[in-house]
Protein backbone atom coordinates (compact mmCIF):
# COMPACT_ATOMS: atom_id res chain seq x y z
CA UNK A 1 0.00 0.00 0.00
CA UNK A 2 1.46 3.68 -1.16
CA UNK A 3 1.29 6.08 -3.47
CA UNK A 4 4.04 6.06 -6.43
CA UNK A 5 4.31 8.62 -8.75
CA UNK A 6 5.95 7.02 -11.97
CA UNK A 7 7.47 9.53 -14.50
CA UNK A 8 4.46 12.29 -13.83
CA UNK A 9 4.56 15.70 -15.84
CA UNK A 10 1.87 18.62 -15.85
CA UNK A 11 1.84 20.99 -18.40
CA UNK A 12 -0.18 24.42 -18.03
CA UNK A 13 -1.75 25.80 -21.14
CA UNK A 14 0.20 23.01 -23.24
CA UNK A 15 0.53 24.14 -26.88
CA UNK A 16 -0.06 27.90 -26.19
CA UNK A 17 2.97 30.43 -25.81
CA UNK A 18 2.17 30.29 -22.12
CA UNK A 19 3.21 26.98 -21.42
CA UNK A 20 4.67 26.14 -18.03
CA UNK A 21 6.07 22.99 -17.24
CA UNK A 22 4.68 22.99 -13.16
CA UNK A 23 5.87 19.15 -13.06
CA UNK A 24 8.73 17.63 -14.66
CA UNK A 25 8.97 13.96 -14.96
CA UNK A 26 8.71 13.28 -11.17
CA UNK A 27 9.14 9.99 -9.99
CA UNK A 28 8.62 9.04 -6.20
CA UNK A 29 7.21 6.44 -3.51
CA UNK A 30 5.41 7.48 -0.65
CA UNK A 31 5.43 4.51 1.75
CA UNK A 32 2.64 3.55 3.96
CA UNK A 33 2.94 5.50 6.94
CA UNK A 34 5.39 7.76 6.46
CA UNK A 35 5.16 11.51 7.47
CA UNK A 36 6.57 13.69 4.24
CA UNK A 37 7.28 17.62 4.48
CA UNK A 38 7.07 19.02 0.79
CA UNK A 39 9.02 22.21 0.83
CA UNK A 40 9.79 24.65 -1.74
CA UNK A 41 9.41 28.33 -2.84
CA UNK A 42 6.19 30.21 -4.24
CA UNK A 43 5.55 28.47 -7.28
CA UNK A 44 8.22 25.33 -7.57
CA UNK A 45 4.89 23.12 -7.72
CA UNK A 46 4.94 21.77 -4.84
CA UNK A 47 1.04 22.50 -4.56
CA UNK A 48 0.49 21.54 -8.60
CA UNK A 49 2.29 17.92 -6.80
CA UNK A 50 0.06 17.48 -4.19
CA UNK A 51 -3.21 18.08 -6.05
CA UNK A 52 -2.37 15.22 -8.82
CA UNK A 53 -2.14 12.80 -5.40
CA UNK A 54 -6.06 12.67 -4.65
CA UNK A 55 -6.85 13.24 -8.38
CA UNK A 56 -7.33 16.55 -8.54
CA UNK A 57 -4.96 17.40 -11.40
CA UNK A 58 -4.92 14.77 -14.34
CA UNK A 59 -1.04 14.93 -15.14
CA UNK A 60 -0.37 15.31 -18.92
CA UNK A 61 1.97 12.35 -18.74
CA UNK A 62 2.63 9.26 -16.70
CA UNK A 63 1.00 7.20 -14.03
CA UNK A 64 0.16 7.94 -10.65
CA UNK A 65 -0.22 4.67 -8.29
CA UNK A 66 -2.30 4.51 -5.36
CA UNK A 67 -2.28 0.90 -3.48
CA UNK A 68 -1.34 -0.72 -6.92
CA UNK A 69 -4.23 0.92 -8.90
CA UNK A 70 -3.41 3.19 -11.81
CA UNK A 71 -6.01 6.49 -10.90
CA UNK A 72 -5.89 7.01 -14.65
CA UNK A 73 -7.31 3.59 -15.51
CA UNK A 74 -11.29 3.69 -16.75
CA UNK A 75 -12.76 2.41 -14.62
CA UNK A 76 -10.97 3.43 -11.47
CA UNK A 77 -13.14 5.54 -9.08
CA UNK A 78 -11.85 8.82 -8.46
CA UNK A 79 -14.66 9.37 -6.23
CA UNK A 80 -13.27 6.94 -3.63
CA UNK A 81 -9.12 8.02 -4.11
CA UNK A 82 -10.63 11.62 -2.54
CA UNK A 83 -12.18 9.56 0.39
CA UNK A 84 -9.03 7.86 0.84
CA UNK A 85 -6.30 10.82 0.17
CA UNK A 86 -7.48 13.56 2.05
CA UNK A 87 -6.62 17.04 1.02
CA UNK A 88 -6.58 20.17 3.45
CA UNK A 89 -6.28 22.77 1.09
CA UNK A 90 -4.18 26.38 2.35
CA UNK A 91 -6.39 28.84 4.86
CA UNK A 92 -9.28 25.52 4.87
CA UNK A 93 -10.73 28.10 7.59
CA UNK A 94 -12.42 29.74 4.79
CA UNK A 95 -14.25 26.80 3.58
CA UNK A 96 -16.09 26.51 6.94
CA UNK A 97 -19.88 27.58 6.35
CA UNK A 98 -22.23 25.33 8.58
CA UNK A 99 -24.20 26.71 11.78
CA UNK A 100 -22.10 24.77 14.22
CA UNK A 101 -18.64 22.71 14.58
CA UNK A 102 -20.18 18.87 14.77
CA UNK A 103 -22.34 19.93 11.53
CA UNK A 104 -19.62 21.56 9.47
CA UNK A 105 -17.46 18.21 10.45
CA UNK A 106 -20.23 15.71 9.66
CA UNK A 107 -20.63 17.50 6.38
CA UNK A 108 -18.26 15.26 4.33
CA UNK A 109 -18.84 11.62 5.98
CA UNK A 110 -22.50 12.06 5.33
CA UNK A 111 -21.60 12.95 1.46
CA UNK A 112 -19.83 9.21 1.48
CA UNK A 113 -23.47 8.09 2.19
CA UNK A 114 -23.74 7.64 6.12
CA UNK A 115 -25.87 8.54 8.16
CA UNK A 116 -26.10 11.95 10.13
CA UNK A 117 -25.51 9.36 13.37
CA UNK A 118 -22.74 7.87 12.04
CA UNK A 119 -21.29 10.94 10.87
CA UNK A 120 -21.34 12.03 13.75
CA UNK A 121 -19.48 9.63 15.51
CA UNK A 122 -17.15 10.17 13.03
CA UNK A 123 -16.83 13.99 13.72
CA UNK A 124 -16.49 13.38 17.59
CA UNK A 125 -13.95 11.34 16.51
CA UNK A 126 -11.85 13.74 14.51
CA UNK A 127 -12.68 16.93 16.47
CA UNK A 128 -10.85 15.16 19.26
CA UNK A 129 -8.09 13.77 17.29
CA UNK A 130 -7.15 17.42 16.59
CA UNK A 131 -7.46 18.54 20.05
CA UNK A 132 -11.06 20.50 19.87
CA UNK A 133 -12.21 21.79 22.70
CA UNK A 134 -15.41 20.08 23.46
CA UNK A 135 -17.78 22.81 24.90
CA UNK A 136 -16.79 24.35 20.96
CA UNK A 137 -19.05 21.48 19.17
CA UNK A 138 -22.05 23.21 18.86
CA UNK A 139 -20.84 26.68 18.68
CA UNK A 140 -20.12 28.56 15.25
CA UNK A 141 -17.35 27.62 13.27
CA UNK A 142 -17.12 31.44 12.57
CA UNK A 143 -16.33 32.09 15.98
CA UNK A 144 -13.74 30.17 16.37
CA UNK A 145 -10.01 31.47 17.04
CA UNK A 146 -7.73 31.32 13.76
CA UNK A 147 -5.83 28.22 15.20
CA UNK A 148 -9.20 26.79 16.54
CA UNK A 149 -11.31 27.27 13.27
CA UNK A 150 -8.15 25.57 11.34
CA UNK A 151 -8.53 22.48 13.85
CA UNK A 152 -12.40 22.18 12.38
CA UNK A 153 -11.39 22.51 9.38
CA UNK A 154 -8.54 19.71 9.35
CA UNK A 155 -11.07 17.35 11.31
CA UNK A 156 -13.84 18.09 8.43
CA UNK A 157 -11.06 16.10 6.60
CA UNK A 158 -10.47 13.62 8.93
CA UNK A 159 -13.77 12.37 9.72
CA UNK A 160 -14.08 10.87 6.16
CA UNK A 161 -11.63 8.79 7.21
CA UNK A 162 -8.73 9.26 5.06
CA UNK A 163 -5.29 7.13 4.31
CA UNK A 164 -3.34 9.96 3.59
CA UNK A 165 -3.62 13.37 5.16
CA UNK A 166 -2.51 16.38 3.00
CA UNK A 167 -1.98 19.35 4.31
CA UNK A 168 -1.08 22.34 2.21
CA UNK A 169 0.60 24.92 4.32
CA UNK A 170 -1.57 24.11 7.51
CA UNK A 171 0.19 27.01 9.45
CA UNK A 172 -0.36 29.50 7.61
CA UNK A 173 -0.85 33.18 8.98
CA UNK A 174 -1.09 31.55 12.61
CA UNK A 175 1.22 33.25 15.75
CA UNK A 176 4.19 31.15 16.46
CA UNK A 177 2.44 28.83 19.40
CA UNK A 178 -0.10 28.15 17.25
CA UNK A 179 1.74 27.28 14.76
CA UNK A 180 3.64 24.95 17.20
CA UNK A 181 0.46 23.56 18.94
CA UNK A 182 -1.11 22.60 15.28
CA UNK A 183 2.03 20.89 14.01
CA UNK A 184 2.78 19.24 17.70
CA UNK A 185 -1.33 17.73 16.88
CA UNK A 186 -0.36 16.52 13.56
CA UNK A 187 2.52 14.74 14.70
CA UNK A 188 0.72 13.05 17.33
CA UNK A 189 -1.89 12.14 14.94
CA UNK A 190 0.33 10.54 12.96
CA UNK A 191 2.19 8.50 15.57
CA UNK A 192 -1.82 7.17 17.05
CA UNK A 193 -2.88 6.49 13.65
CA UNK A 194 0.01 5.74 11.62
CA UNK A 195 -1.76 7.85 8.63
CA UNK A 196 0.62 8.89 6.00
CA UNK A 197 0.70 12.81 5.89
CA UNK A 198 2.32 14.84 3.20
CA UNK A 199 2.46 18.02 4.96
CA UNK A 200 3.17 21.17 2.17
CA UNK A 201 5.22 24.13 3.73
CA UNK A 202 8.03 26.77 2.48
CA UNK A 203 9.24 27.09 6.56
CA UNK A 204 11.86 25.10 6.90
CA UNK A 205 11.98 25.44 10.74
CA UNK A 206 8.94 23.97 10.86
CA UNK A 207 8.85 20.55 9.10
CA UNK A 208 12.61 20.08 10.51
CA UNK A 209 11.23 18.70 14.22
CA UNK A 210 8.53 16.83 13.16
CA UNK A 211 8.91 14.63 9.72
CA UNK A 212 10.78 11.70 8.71
CA UNK A 213 11.47 12.83 4.39
CA UNK A 214 11.49 15.60 3.08
CA UNK A 215 11.24 16.64 -0.48
CA UNK A 216 12.28 19.61 -2.11
CA UNK A 217 10.29 20.88 -5.13
CA UNK A 218 12.14 23.30 -7.49
CA UNK A 219 11.05 24.39 -10.74
CA UNK A 220 8.82 21.52 -11.09
CA UNK A 221 11.08 18.52 -10.28
CA UNK A 222 12.71 17.49 -7.23
CA UNK A 223 15.83 18.84 -6.26
CA UNK A 224 16.48 16.91 -2.81
CA UNK A 225 14.58 13.93 -1.21
CA UNK A 226 16.63 12.69 1.56
CA UNK A 227 16.01 12.59 5.45
CA UNK A 228 16.05 15.84 6.89
CA UNK A 229 19.77 16.40 8.50
CA UNK A 230 21.10 15.38 4.71
CA UNK A 231 18.61 17.84 3.17
CA UNK A 232 19.73 20.55 5.58
CA UNK A 233 23.51 19.65 4.54
CA UNK A 234 22.73 21.46 1.46
CA UNK A 235 22.14 24.53 2.87
CA UNK A 236 24.06 26.72 0.16
CA UNK A 237 21.89 25.25 -2.88
CA UNK A 238 18.81 25.95 -0.84
CA UNK A 239 19.39 29.56 -0.45
CA UNK A 240 20.17 29.08 -4.81
CA UNK A 241 16.43 27.87 -4.45
CA UNK A 242 15.13 30.72 -2.20
CA UNK A 243 15.06 28.46 0.82
CA UNK A 244 16.88 28.33 3.66
CA UNK A 245 17.84 25.70 5.96
CA UNK A 246 16.63 26.27 9.79
CA UNK A 247 18.52 29.04 11.75
CA UNK A 248 20.80 26.72 13.53
CA UNK A 249 22.10 25.34 10.72
CA UNK A 250 24.00 28.58 9.81
CA UNK A 251 25.00 28.73 13.60
CA UNK A 252 26.62 25.20 13.34
CA UNK A 253 28.41 25.81 10.27
CA UNK A 254 29.78 29.27 11.19
CA UNK A 255 31.22 27.59 14.72
CA UNK A 256 32.46 24.99 12.41
CA UNK A 257 34.31 27.37 10.50
CA UNK A 258 35.89 29.14 13.55
CA UNK A 259 37.32 25.17 14.60
CA UNK A 260 34.84 23.88 16.56
CA UNK A 261 34.00 20.40 16.40
CA UNK A 262 30.47 20.70 16.25
CA UNK A 263 28.13 18.36 14.48
CA UNK A 264 26.37 20.50 11.64
CA UNK A 265 23.42 18.04 10.49
CA UNK A 266 22.23 18.82 14.07
CA UNK A 267 18.49 19.93 13.11
CA UNK A 268 16.68 21.20 16.31
CA UNK A 269 17.38 23.30 18.91
CA UNK A 270 17.80 20.94 21.37
CA UNK A 271 20.47 18.41 19.09
CA UNK A 272 22.03 21.91 18.09
CA UNK A 273 22.33 22.31 21.92
CA UNK A 274 23.39 19.11 22.80
CA UNK A 275 26.24 19.88 20.26
CA UNK A 276 27.48 22.98 20.90
CA UNK A 277 27.91 22.30 24.90
CA UNK A 278 29.52 18.99 23.96
CA UNK A 279 31.97 20.94 21.50
CA UNK A 280 32.49 24.31 23.91
CA UNK A 281 32.93 22.02 27.53
CA UNK A 282 35.20 19.90 25.70
CA UNK A 283 37.37 23.04 24.87
CA UNK A 284 37.58 24.82 28.87
CA UNK B 1 4.42 65.27 19.03
CA UNK B 2 5.58 62.18 17.80
CA UNK B 3 4.50 60.64 14.39
CA UNK B 4 1.49 58.64 15.57
CA UNK B 5 0.50 59.31 19.04
CA UNK B 6 -2.40 57.74 21.05
CA UNK B 7 -4.21 58.63 24.29
CA UNK B 8 -5.69 56.13 25.92
CA UNK B 9 -6.71 54.27 22.83
CA UNK B 10 -9.91 52.06 23.21
CA UNK B 11 -11.79 50.09 20.89
CA UNK B 12 -15.40 48.53 21.50
CA UNK B 13 -17.55 46.02 19.23
CA UNK B 14 -20.60 44.76 19.98
CA UNK B 15 -20.98 40.88 19.49
CA UNK B 16 -24.36 39.86 18.03
CA UNK B 17 -25.94 36.53 17.58
CA UNK B 18 -28.03 35.67 14.21
CA UNK B 19 -31.02 37.88 14.96
CA UNK B 20 -28.93 40.52 16.06
CA UNK B 21 -29.39 40.30 19.60
CA UNK B 22 -26.09 42.31 21.29
CA UNK B 23 -24.20 39.30 22.78
CA UNK B 24 -21.12 41.01 24.43
CA UNK B 25 -18.85 43.53 23.97
CA UNK B 26 -15.70 42.74 23.42
CA UNK B 27 -13.03 45.51 23.87
CA UNK B 28 -10.02 44.59 21.24
CA UNK B 29 -7.86 47.82 22.04
CA UNK B 30 -7.86 48.43 25.88
CA UNK B 31 -6.10 51.92 26.45
CA UNK B 32 -3.08 51.93 24.62
CA UNK B 33 -0.73 54.84 24.93
CA UNK B 34 2.04 55.05 22.32
CA UNK B 35 4.17 57.88 20.98
CA UNK B 36 5.61 57.34 18.09
CA UNK B 37 8.93 59.10 16.73
CA UNK B 38 8.83 60.44 13.20
CA UNK B 39 11.68 58.18 11.70
CA UNK B 40 11.16 55.30 14.04
CA UNK B 41 11.06 51.64 13.21
CA UNK B 42 8.47 50.01 15.87
CA UNK B 43 7.71 46.38 15.42
CA UNK B 44 4.49 44.93 16.81
CA UNK B 45 3.80 41.67 18.13
CA UNK B 46 1.24 39.73 19.65
CA UNK B 47 -0.58 36.30 19.06
CA UNK B 48 -3.65 36.07 16.75
CA UNK B 49 -7.05 37.85 18.62
CA UNK B 50 -4.65 40.03 20.57
CA UNK B 51 -5.71 43.11 18.78
CA UNK B 52 -2.40 44.77 16.87
CA UNK B 53 -4.72 44.60 13.70
CA UNK B 54 -7.32 46.61 15.16
CA UNK B 55 -4.48 48.96 16.56
CA UNK B 56 -2.89 49.56 13.22
CA UNK B 57 -6.59 50.03 11.79
CA UNK B 58 -6.77 53.10 14.35
CA UNK B 59 -3.41 54.45 12.68
CA UNK B 60 -4.98 55.86 8.99
CA UNK B 61 -8.69 56.16 10.17
CA UNK B 62 -10.32 52.72 8.84
CA UNK B 63 -11.57 52.47 12.59
CA UNK B 64 -12.17 55.43 14.97
CA UNK B 65 -11.23 54.93 19.09
CA UNK B 66 -14.26 54.21 21.41
CA UNK B 67 -12.57 56.06 23.63
CA UNK B 68 -9.06 58.18 23.82
CA UNK B 69 -8.06 59.97 20.90
CA UNK B 70 -5.52 58.72 17.87
CA UNK B 71 -3.23 61.63 16.58
CA UNK B 72 -1.43 61.21 12.74
CA UNK B 73 1.29 64.13 12.41
CA UNK B 74 -1.44 65.92 15.18
CA UNK B 75 -3.86 65.41 13.27
CA UNK B 76 -7.03 63.70 15.52
CA UNK B 77 -8.22 60.66 13.26
CA UNK B 78 -11.86 61.53 14.69
CA UNK B 79 -12.18 64.26 12.83
CA UNK B 80 -13.53 63.33 9.17
CA UNK B 81 -12.30 66.47 7.43
CA UNK B 82 -8.84 65.30 8.07
CA UNK B 83 -9.64 61.65 6.81
CA UNK B 84 -7.79 62.36 3.46
CA UNK B 85 -5.09 63.69 4.97
CA UNK B 86 -4.35 61.52 7.38
CA UNK B 87 -4.33 58.33 5.12
CA UNK B 88 -2.09 59.99 2.56
CA UNK B 89 0.45 60.52 6.11
CA UNK B 90 0.19 57.07 7.33
CA UNK B 91 -0.15 54.74 5.05
CA UNK B 92 -1.26 50.99 4.93
CA UNK B 93 -0.33 47.57 3.25
CA UNK B 94 -1.89 44.81 3.88
CA UNK B 95 -0.80 40.76 4.11
CA UNK B 96 -2.84 39.84 0.74
CA UNK B 97 -1.12 41.08 -2.21
CA UNK B 98 -3.65 39.87 -4.64
CA UNK B 99 -6.38 42.70 -2.96
CA UNK B 100 -4.26 45.04 -3.22
CA UNK B 101 -3.40 45.39 -6.84
CA UNK B 102 -5.74 46.94 -8.99
CA UNK B 103 -3.53 48.09 -12.01
CA UNK B 104 -3.22 45.59 -14.95
CA UNK B 105 0.16 47.27 -15.32
CA UNK B 106 2.73 47.44 -12.69
CA UNK B 107 3.60 51.53 -13.41
CA UNK B 108 -0.19 51.68 -13.41
CA UNK B 109 -1.03 50.24 -10.02
CA UNK B 110 1.75 52.08 -8.45
CA UNK B 111 0.27 55.67 -9.63
CA UNK B 112 -3.53 55.16 -8.65
CA UNK B 113 -2.47 56.82 -5.66
CA UNK B 114 -0.73 59.55 -6.90
CA UNK B 115 -3.41 59.90 -9.41
CA UNK B 116 -6.40 59.88 -7.22
CA UNK B 117 -4.52 62.70 -5.14
CA UNK B 118 -4.74 64.87 -8.34
CA UNK B 119 -0.88 65.00 -8.39
CA UNK B 120 -0.29 66.41 -11.90
CA UNK B 121 0.73 63.82 -14.49
CA UNK B 122 4.70 64.38 -14.86
CA UNK B 123 4.95 64.25 -10.98
CA UNK B 124 2.95 61.02 -11.18
CA UNK B 125 5.27 59.60 -13.48
CA UNK B 126 8.24 60.87 -11.25
CA UNK B 127 6.85 59.35 -8.46
CA UNK B 128 6.01 56.16 -9.92
CA UNK B 129 10.08 55.96 -11.01
CA UNK B 130 11.56 56.47 -7.71
CA UNK B 131 8.94 54.47 -5.36
CA UNK B 132 9.38 51.74 -7.62
CA UNK B 133 13.32 52.12 -7.66
CA UNK B 134 13.17 52.15 -3.66
CA UNK B 135 11.41 48.80 -4.12
CA UNK B 136 13.71 47.29 -6.28
CA UNK B 137 10.85 47.04 -9.01
CA UNK B 138 11.57 49.56 -11.13
CA UNK B 139 12.71 46.75 -13.93
CA UNK B 140 9.11 45.49 -14.22
CA UNK B 141 7.34 48.58 -14.32
CA UNK B 142 5.90 47.43 -17.68
CA UNK B 143 5.22 43.45 -16.04
CA UNK B 144 1.74 42.82 -15.50
CA UNK B 145 1.35 42.46 -11.67
CA UNK B 146 -0.50 39.08 -11.77
CA UNK B 147 2.98 37.55 -13.18
CA UNK B 148 4.96 38.48 -10.38
CA UNK B 149 5.79 36.28 -7.23
CA UNK B 150 4.44 36.86 -4.10
CA UNK B 151 7.07 38.85 -2.63
CA UNK B 152 7.58 40.87 -5.75
CA UNK B 153 3.44 41.37 -5.37
CA UNK B 154 3.98 42.82 -1.90
CA UNK B 155 6.92 44.78 -3.11
CA UNK B 156 4.84 46.57 -5.87
CA UNK B 157 1.84 47.25 -2.99
CA UNK B 158 4.41 49.27 -0.98
CA UNK B 159 5.30 51.23 -3.68
CA UNK B 160 1.66 52.26 -4.31
CA UNK B 161 1.89 53.53 -0.77
CA UNK B 162 5.54 55.27 -1.76
CA UNK B 163 4.27 56.88 -4.18
CA UNK B 164 1.64 58.77 -2.29
CA UNK B 165 4.87 60.45 -0.18
CA UNK B 166 3.52 59.12 3.18
CA UNK B 167 5.74 60.01 6.73
CA UNK B 168 4.77 56.47 8.15
CA UNK B 169 3.82 52.96 6.74
CA UNK B 170 1.94 50.53 8.80
CA UNK B 171 2.49 47.13 7.41
CA UNK B 172 0.21 44.55 8.78
CA UNK B 173 1.72 41.04 8.06
CA UNK B 174 2.89 41.67 4.85
CA UNK B 175 4.87 38.66 4.47
CA UNK B 176 2.57 35.91 6.06
CA UNK B 177 1.93 34.37 2.77
CA UNK B 178 5.46 34.65 1.37
CA UNK B 179 8.23 32.29 1.15
CA UNK B 180 11.49 32.89 2.39
CA UNK B 181 12.84 34.59 -0.36
CA UNK B 182 10.02 36.12 -0.79
CA UNK B 183 9.96 37.98 2.76
CA UNK B 184 13.67 38.63 2.57
CA UNK B 185 12.97 40.99 -0.02
CA UNK B 186 9.87 42.46 1.33
CA UNK B 187 11.73 43.14 5.10
CA UNK B 188 15.04 44.08 2.83
CA UNK B 189 12.57 46.85 0.86
CA UNK B 190 11.06 47.96 4.12
CA UNK B 191 14.31 48.42 5.99
CA UNK B 192 16.02 50.86 3.34
CA UNK B 193 12.57 52.90 3.30
CA UNK B 194 13.01 53.17 7.27
CA UNK B 195 16.98 54.12 6.96
CA UNK B 196 17.24 55.98 3.47
CA UNK B 197 13.60 57.61 3.14
CA UNK B 198 13.44 58.15 6.81
CA UNK B 199 10.10 56.67 6.78
CA UNK B 200 8.38 55.58 10.11
CA UNK B 201 7.77 52.01 9.85
CA UNK B 202 5.20 50.09 11.76
CA UNK B 203 5.85 46.47 11.42
CA UNK B 204 2.93 44.22 12.20
CA UNK B 205 4.45 40.59 11.91
CA UNK B 206 4.39 36.74 13.35
CA UNK B 207 8.18 36.28 12.50
CA UNK B 208 10.36 37.08 15.21
CA UNK B 209 13.42 37.60 12.46
CA UNK B 210 11.85 40.11 11.56
CA UNK B 211 12.07 42.52 14.04
CA UNK B 212 15.57 41.85 14.94
CA UNK B 213 16.66 45.54 13.44
CA UNK B 214 13.46 47.42 14.69
CA UNK B 215 14.16 50.80 17.34
CA UNK B 216 11.36 49.28 19.73
CA UNK B 217 9.19 46.48 19.61
CA UNK B 218 5.57 46.68 21.15
CA UNK B 219 3.78 43.32 22.18
CA UNK B 220 0.35 43.06 22.77
CA UNK B 221 -1.98 41.10 24.79
CA UNK B 222 -6.07 41.14 24.98
CA UNK B 223 -5.72 44.22 23.60
CA UNK B 224 -3.31 46.42 26.13
CA UNK B 225 0.67 46.54 25.40
CA UNK B 226 2.27 43.53 27.11
CA UNK B 227 5.99 44.97 26.75
CA UNK B 228 7.80 47.09 25.15
CA UNK B 229 11.71 47.10 24.42
CA UNK B 230 14.10 46.92 21.89
CA UNK B 231 14.51 43.79 19.87
CA UNK B 232 17.29 43.01 22.59
CA UNK B 233 14.86 43.60 25.58
CA UNK B 234 11.98 41.66 24.53
CA UNK B 235 13.89 38.83 23.01
CA UNK B 236 15.90 38.44 26.61
CA UNK B 237 12.60 37.33 28.21
CA UNK B 238 12.39 33.86 26.47
CA UNK B 239 10.01 32.55 28.83
CA UNK B 240 7.35 35.38 28.64
CA UNK B 241 7.40 35.54 25.53
CA UNK B 242 6.22 32.17 25.38
CA UNK B 243 3.49 32.50 27.85
CA UNK B 244 2.12 35.10 25.27
CA UNK B 245 1.94 32.61 22.59
CA UNK B 246 4.96 34.37 20.72
CA UNK B 247 8.89 32.96 20.42
CA UNK B 248 12.16 34.18 20.17
CA UNK B 249 14.37 34.14 16.90
CA UNK B 250 15.83 29.86 16.41
CA UNK B 251 19.15 31.06 16.99
CA UNK B 252 18.25 33.10 19.94
CA UNK B 253 16.22 30.21 22.01
CA UNK B 254 19.83 27.76 20.57
CA UNK B 255 21.61 30.64 22.71
CA UNK B 256 19.11 30.43 25.72
CA UNK B 257 19.10 26.88 25.73
CA UNK B 258 23.24 26.71 26.36
CA UNK B 259 22.65 29.52 29.05
CA UNK B 260 20.73 26.68 30.80
CA UNK B 261 23.42 24.35 30.34
CA UNK B 262 25.44 26.65 32.23
CA UNK B 263 27.26 28.36 28.97
CA UNK B 264 27.74 31.67 29.99
CA UNK B 265 26.76 33.69 26.84
CA UNK B 266 25.20 37.33 26.61
CA UNK B 267 21.41 38.07 26.84
CA UNK B 268 19.33 37.76 23.54
CA UNK B 269 21.64 37.50 21.16
CA UNK B 270 19.88 38.07 17.78
CA UNK B 271 21.95 36.95 15.01
CA UNK B 272 23.98 33.81 14.03
CA UNK B 273 27.13 36.14 13.74
CA UNK B 274 26.58 37.40 17.44
CA UNK B 275 26.31 33.68 18.70
CA UNK B 276 29.10 32.89 16.41
CA UNK B 277 31.66 35.52 18.21
CA UNK B 278 30.10 34.83 21.25
CA UNK B 279 31.35 31.46 21.29
CA UNK B 280 34.52 31.26 19.84
CA UNK B 281 35.43 33.01 23.75
CA UNK B 282 35.32 29.47 24.18
CA UNK B 283 37.81 28.26 21.90
CA UNK B 284 41.09 28.07 23.30
CA UNK B 285 43.24 29.30 20.40
CA UNK B 286 40.40 31.38 19.09
CA UNK B 287 41.57 31.13 15.39
CA UNK B 288 39.26 30.47 12.25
Amino acid sequence: MSIILDHISYVYGEGTPLEVKALDDICLQIPDGQFVGIIGHTGSGKSTLVQHMNGLMRASAGHLYFNGEDIYDRDFCMKDLRGKVGLVFQYPEHQLFEIDVLSDVCFGPQNQGLTRQEAELKAFEALRRVGMPMELYYQSPFELSGGQKRRAAIAGVLAMDPQVLILDEPTAGLDPMGRIEILHQIKQLQQETGLTILLVSHSMEDVAEYVDRIIVMNKGKILFDDIPREVFSHYKELEEVGLAAPQVTYVLHALKDRGFDVDVNATTVEEAARTVERAVSGRT
Amino acid sequence: MGIVRTENLTFEYIRRDEEGNVEGITTAVDQVNLDIVQGEFIAILGHNGSGKSTLAKHINAILYPTEGTVWVDGMDTAEEAQIWNIRQTAGMVFQNPDNQIIGQVVEEDVGFGPENMGIPTREIWERVEESLKAVGMYEYRKHSPNKLSGGQKQRVSIAGVLAMHPKCIVLDEPTAMLDPKGRREVIRAVRGLNEVEGITVILITHYMEEIIHADRVFVMDSGKVAMEGTPREIFSQVEKLKSLRLDVPQVTLLAYELKKRGIELPDAILTTEELADALSAFSPAGKR
